[in-house]
C-alpha cells in the first residue's frame, strides 16, 4: 500500500506536538505545590496539545501503511528524550538510550505486524 | 553515574542564556524517579489500552449514526473518559520523576493493545507482533532499571 505524504506529515506533526505536550505537563507537574498560576497555564496548554496531537494521529493513521507510519509515531519518544535533556537537564545514559532503541524497534515490529 | 552527555551540554547552556523559560522549567533535574511514579505510568498504559479498545468498539458504527447516536455511544464516551483519567494520572506521575524515564514507558500501551485485540476483535497474532511486544517490554525494563541504579 502506498502511504500518502499527507499522512506522513500528519503523523510526524502529531509526534512532535505530543512531545511538546509532555514537556508542558512535566513543567506544570513540577509546580503543583506552588500557586495555581504557576502550573494551570502549562497544564492546560499541555492537555490542549495532547488533544490536538491525538486528533492528528487518528487522521494520519487512517490512510497508508502502518509499517511506514508507526516508526514515525515512535519518533515522539526521541523528541521527548531530547527535550528532557534541554529543558530539564535530565542526563542521557546508556540504559535510556539502549532501552529507547529497543522500544523503537518494538514499535516498528508491531507496525509491521498490524499491516 | 558516568554519563556521555557532552554533545547536548552546549545546547542546554545556550538555551539557558538566551531563553529564561528554560531555566525556569529546570527544577531538581538529577532526582531519581520514584517507584510510585513508575507504578502510576504503568497504570496509565493499562487505562490507555482500555481507551483504545473501547474507542475501537465505539467506532464500529460511527459512520451511520446521528448526533444523539454519537453522544450516547457508551464505548466511545468510556474511551474518552479513560483518556482523561490517563492524562490526570500522567501529571501525577510526572511530579516525582524524570520525563525521559517515564514517557517511554507509555509504549507498553502497544503491548496491552496487541494482547487484547485478539481477545476482543479476533485479530491474529503474528511473529512481528510477538517480537514487537518482547522488544518493548525489554526496552522499558532497561529504562526502568537504569533509573533505579
Amino acid at each position: 500500500m502506498k502511504t500518502p505524504l499527507s499522512s506522513m506529515l500528519l503523523v510526524l506533526g502529531a509526534s512532535f506536538i505530543g512531545s511538546v505536550a509532555a514537556v508542558l505537563l512535566k513543567a506544570g507537574a513540577d509546580r503543583l505545590k506552588q500557586g495555581w498560576s504557576a502550573w494551570a497555564g502549562k497544564l492546560a496548554a499541555g492537555v490542549g496539545l495532547f488533544l490536538i496531537s491525538s486528533i492528528l494521529y487518528v487522521w494520519g493513521l487512517k490512510d497508508g501503511s502502518l509499517t511506514v507510519l508507526y516508526p514515525m509515531v515512535s519518533l515522539g519518544y526521541v523528541w521527548t528524550l531530547l527535550w528532557s535533556r534541554i529543558f530539564f537537564g535530565e542526563p542521557f545514559n546508556r540504559p535510556k538510550v539502549v532501552g529507547l532503541a529497543l522500544v523503537l524497534l518494538g514499535v516498528v515490529c508491531i507496525g509491521a505486524g498490524n499491516q | 553515574m558516568p554519563q556521555s552527555d557532552t554533545v547536548a551540554r552546549p545546547a542546554a547552556q545556550v538555551l539557558e542564556l538566551n531563553e529564561p523559560t528554560a531555566s525556569v522549567f529546570r527544577q531538581d533535574a538529577a532526582s531519581k524517579t520514584s517507584l510510585t511514579s513508575i507504578a502510576l505510568v504503568l497504570l496509565c498504559t493499562v487505562i490507555g489500552a482500555a481507551a483504545q479498545v473501547l474507542m475501537r468498539m465505539g467506532a464500529v458504527d460511527i459512520d451511520n449514526s446521528s448526533l444523539v447516536g454519537i453522544i450516547t455511544n457508551w464505548p466511545l464516551l468510556g474511551g474518552y473518559a479513560c483518556l482523561a483519567a490517563n492524562t490526570g494520572l500522567l501529571i501525577l506521575a510526572l511530579r516525582d520523576g524524570q520525563l525521559s524515564v517515564l514517557y517511554p514507558i507509555i509504549a507498553l500501551t502497544y503491548v496491552w493493545v496487541t494482547i487484547l485485540s485478539p481477545l476482543f476483535f479476533g485479530d491474529l497474532i503474528n511473529g512481528f507482533k510477538v517480537a514487537g511486544v518482547a522488544l518493548i517490554v525489554l526496552g522499558v525494563s532497561f529504562i526502568g532499571m537504569g533509573s533505579r541504579s
